[in-house]
């Protein structure tokens, strides 16, 4: 019942924003505040409740849903969906917080959009029924659709419309391998199912199991995203507004690799080991291609989101990699770049909100106007190059680690990029805050509000770094019994 | 016949006497209100007598028509689009000039030929059918006398509908010259009992396609389309999109599972090109619109090349397969339509149609329900979870995939993707700021009736695709 609040709350709390909003223009962002901290401590609650609980599955929820398919309603928590789920409330807050007064028109409209999105997402980390899993994907692309279009920067309408097109049609792959699933599956028993635990382990043809598993693959890659299909994101994310941004780089992100991670290596495993050297291929060549892409942008927000392909490039070699020290890596990395890239962008987001450019060339010296928000963009630039001692770091030296047993000539090549990353997070500290003023008239320096949301973030990436415990506790049981489930993990090291 | 035959066709009479009824009504006392409401309740009495029918089938009523399950269904579903449109028809038209009342005469005889034309066994019927219906949709094409355009998508709509239907009638002659039969049963026995192949009776049968494709606007027999969509008023496109396409391809359907036409492999090709004809040209050209009637034309080619994936499925799979899928399909499809058109038709004025894309601009903040509504079908058309459509494109897929036509599916999802484009579009010109736009001053009178048919229709709409099961479970019935 908890996990059908988890998403009821958000669904029904995005309703009240829409309504509130016609009776006082402030009203939605306190009705969507409420909602997530409601959704706050409901997660805290879930946590607490099943702390203690040995098996791997702290939750589960069991409905049919359409019989005639043998599709059932089946949502389930686990270490990992726990985690994933906490970073999109708490990110939730850094939207809201971000938006608080940058969306000054149909704010009803926009808290609606946002906590649907939301409540897509959380759908996705939770569903366990492949078509109630493909059904939440396909939910939270809308709103984030109509959050681009509407309130987006000036490029906002083909932004938004690229956008949609390549995750649906990249998404009807993976709907077109969840039916062949399903079919197999009957041709088996002689009934319909959807529900990953009675796929989980179903014997396929090998060449079968190869199509299907890359049509998984690239409705994931295009959302995680990694080259070649990552042109969709800069875009995207440059054109929405702050709290789009954050929520597309924070967590929208997580669902492409969550998917690798939940769906594709334990369905298909001999297939996904046959195909690791590709995929692995693949996010070395995104690691270093995407830096040195955000080294030559001059958009602060597209650097930022050329960052965010090289990070994500590390989440693909540490799930193919299929090492547990890997996919712990690569778990952290996606938690720990949820939290800096969110930053980052509402960082850049209220630059443009106070300068009204995001070009580079145009600020500068901004360290004398406005120290605190200077300072922070000098933390989370620290955090994206990867300083030891705070989350990206561990998340993406322990992708090294594991990862280099596999192979060994890949990773050393992706390593390179520990030297391109502090050129491009040097370059927006050195060209946005160094330097001689050029400023015209004194703009505001972050407010309270601002500092706080920050300051959260950055304790947060500060804990994920110091103390990884915690999470690594968290999300070990499900990633060890993810290993289990698929068969070749012998074969490829001795863990 | 019988009295249980004769109650089984007591619907198909219902009409028939409907039409006769508005006539009457028409020649006593000119109102149009008053004629809408005498067609309304004729519909509702012969979806009543459809309950009745609902006992005696599956029952042959005479070896002309066939009441069973598929066809009961398939008329439910027609009579209940001509009830929405008649809806939009009195909005329409209630403040035009002009007699308009006899446009209620020709929904039903429209209807009543749809009503045959699913019911059909037999040549003499489907032809019978088809002819009621196309000749009914000539006159209302042109019914705005007026305009220039509807005359000129009449016009065009009936030297090519004359077209396909010789066709179709040489169609029917090629197969009844070698099987001496004109009952799909008989054709199937017939085909059934022969060892080769037959070229007579497959170009007999290339013949039918081509003249149903016509009627089905499949590429590249889709040439009128935009125009007549362009020119008829409407809620008569909504009419053209919805009854006179559904009926047409259940029949199509029925043919071929009856009457053995899936048996011809080189048929089935032949099916597959325009298939793939209609999803991609469809498409693509949808792209290239400004007129949103013209763009919601080339959409629902390529909508009709969605359903023939499922068609071309029944190949290969389980027939029953094959009708839920069709049905669940024709079934969403029918809803998004008449919603699409039913916004466009709210929309218009007696001066203007409301075609141009630049005439939605800041709908969402001028009138924000109806930009609700309009947004759900076009994410319906779409395909997009939490609407009907996304339903009915999963069946579209699960067929395909039974199948095993991977050619198709990727077919499918390059469409899809083209469609998302033109679609979006839509949305995105209604969520323009109104600021920018051009204060439109001339808005269309209040119409309470065809805004209740759209909510209504909209909520069906998320319903379904939200809950399908009790719509399944009715189409796994038939």
């Amino acid at each position: 019942m908890m996990l059908l609040a988890l998403i009821a709350v958000l669904f029904f709390g995005g309703l009240a924003a829409f309504i509130s909003g016609r009776w006082h223009p402030a009203a939605p962002r306190w009705t969507a505040l409420a909602a997530l901290a409601l959704e706050f401590v409901l997660v805290l609650l879930q946590y607490a409740l099943t702390a203690d609980q040995s098996s791997v599955w702290i939750a589960d929820l069991k409905w049919p849903w359409i019989s005639r398919f043998g599709i059932g309603f089946h949502l389930a928590m686990d270490g990992l969906s726990l985690s994933l789920v906490m970073l999109t409330v708490v990110l939730g807050f850094m939207a809201v917080s971000s938006s608080w007064t940058e969306i000054r028109h149909r704010q009803g409209f926009f808290y609606f959009n946002l906590l649907m999105c939301l409540a897509g997402t959380v759908g996705v980390f939770l569903a366990l029924d492949l078509f109630l899993f493909f059904f939440s994907w396909e939910v939270m692309i809308i709103p984030m659709y109509f959050l681009i279009s509407i309130w987006g920067h000036e490029d906002r309408t083909a932004a938004a419309i690229k956008f949609v097109i390549f995750t649906q049609v990249s998404g009807l792959l993976m709907l077109t391998a969840i039916i062949v699933l399903g079919l197999i599956y009957h041709g088996y028993t002689g009934v319909y199912s959807f529900d990953y635990f009675k796929l989980l382990g179903m014997p396929l043809d090998a060449e079968v199991a190869f199509w299907l598993m890359l049509g998984f693959f690239v409705a994931f890659t295009v959302k995680l995203p990694s080259v070649p299909f990552h042109t969709w994101l800069p875009d995207a994310h440059t054109q929405a507004p702050t709290g789009g941004s954050v929520i597309l780089a924070g967590v929208m992100l997580k669902t492409g690799a969550y998917g690798l991670l939940r769906f594709v290596v334990p369905l298909f495993p001999e297939a996904s080991h046959q195909f690791a050297p590709i995929a692995m291929t693949l996010g070395a060549i995104s690691v270093l291609y995407a830096a040195m892409m955000a080294f030559a942008q001059s958009d602060l927000k597209r650097l930022i989101a050329y960052t965010s392909v090289s990070h994500m490039g590390f989440v693909l070699l540490g799930v193919f990699a299929w090492d547990l020290l890997a996919l712990q890596g690569a778990v952290m990395t996606m938690l720990a770049h949820g939290i800096s890239a969110a930053a980052l962008f509402m960082i850049a987001g209220s630059l443009q909100e106070r300068l009204h450019t995001r070009q580079m060339g145009n600020m500068g010296g901004l360290w004398t106007a406005v120290p605190h928000l200077s300072a922070m963009a000098l933390f989370f630039a620290i955090a994206s190059l990867g300083l030891p001692g705070l989350g990206n770091f561990l998340g993406e030296f322990l992708v090294l680690l594991g990862a280099f047993k596999v192979n060994m000539l890949l990773m050393a090549l992706a390593a390179l990029v520990m030297i391109l990353s502090p050129v491009y997070a040097l370059i927006i500290i050195q060209k946005a805050f160094y330097g001689p003023l050029r400023l015209p008239h004194p703009i505001a320096d972050f407010s309270r509000r601002d500092i706080i949301a920050m300051g959260l973030l950055v304790v947060a990436s500060i804990w994920l770094g110091l103390h990884p415990h915690k999470v690594l506790e968290t999300t070990e049981p499900s990633l060890q019994q993810a290993m289990q489930s698929s068969a070749f993990t012998g074969s490829t090291d001795e863990q | 016949m019988n009295s249980s035959q004769l109650i089984a066709f007591l619907p198909v009479i219902c009409i028939a006497t409907s039409a006769v009824i508005v006539m009457l009504t028409i020649a006593i006392r000119r109102d149009f209100a008053l004629t809408c409401l005498v067609a309304g309740l004729g519909i509702l009495v012969s979806l009543l007598a459809l309950m009745a029918a609902g006992q005696q089938s599956p029952v042959y009523v005479t070896s002309l028509v066939r009441m069973d399950a598929y066809g009961l269904f398939a008329m439910a579903l027609l009579l209940l689009a001509g009830l929405v449109v008649i809806v939009f028809c009195y909005d329409y038209f209630k403040d035009r000039e002009g007699e308009n009342e006899e446009l209620l005469f020709l929904i039903l005889t429209a209807l009543l030929g749809g009503c045959v034309l699913v019911t059909a066994s037999h040549f003499a019927t489907f032809f019978i059918g088809l002819e009621t219906l196309s000749v009914s949709l000539f006159v209302l094409v042109g019914y705005a006398l007026g305009q220039s355009r509807s005359l000129e998508a009449a016009t065009k709509y009936l030297v090519l509908s004359g077209v396909s239907s010789a066709l179709l009638l040489m169609g029917m002659a090629l197969i009844y010259s070698e099987c001496g039969q004109l009952s799909f049963s008989g054709i199937e026995q017939y085909l059934a009992e022969q060892e080769i192949f037959n070229a007579m009776v497959l170009t007999g049968i290339v013949f039918i396609v081509a003249g149903v494709g016509f009627k089905l606007s499949l590429a590249p027999f889709h040439m009128w389309t935009p125009d007549v969509y362009e020119g008829a008023p409407a809620p008569v496109t909504a009419f053209i999109a919805t009854v006179s396409k559904g009926a047409v391809f259940l029949l199509l359907l029925r043919f071929f599972l009856s009457g053995g036409g899936y048996s011809y492999v080189s048929m089935m090709t032949v099916i597959t090109v325009m298939a793939v004809l209609s999803i991609l040209l469809g498409n693509v050209l949808a792209l290239l619109q400004d007129n949103v009637k013209r763009m919601l034309a080339y959409s629902s080619i390529a909508h009709m090349g969605y359903l023939l994936i499922a068609f071309i499925a029944g190949g290969g799979i389980e027939s029953d397969f094959v009708v839920e899928s069709v049905i669940f399909y024709l079934v969403a499809y029918f809803m998004t339509t008449l919603g699409a058109f039913g916004v466009v038709s709210l929309l218009s004025t007696p001066q203007s149609e409301a075609v141009e894309l630049s005439s939605y601009r800041g709908l969402f903040w001028r009138r924000p329900g109806l930009a609700t509504v309009f947004t759900f079908m076009l994410l319906s058309l779409a395909g997009i979870p939490l609407t009907a459509g996304f339903i009915g494109k999963f069946y579209i897929f699960a067929a395909g995939a039974d199948a095993q036509l991977w050619g198709m599916l990727l077919v499918l999802i390059i469409g899809s993707g083209l469609g998302l484009y033109y679609y979006l579009r839509v949305i995105v010109v209604m969520s323009i700021s109104q600021e920018s736009g051009s204060q439109a001053g001339r808005e269309a009178a209040l119409a309470r009736m065809s805004l209740a048919a759209l909510v209504l229709l909209t909520l069906l709409l998320v319903w379904l695709g939200v809950d399908p099961i009790h719509l399944m479970s009715l189409i796994h019935g038939v």
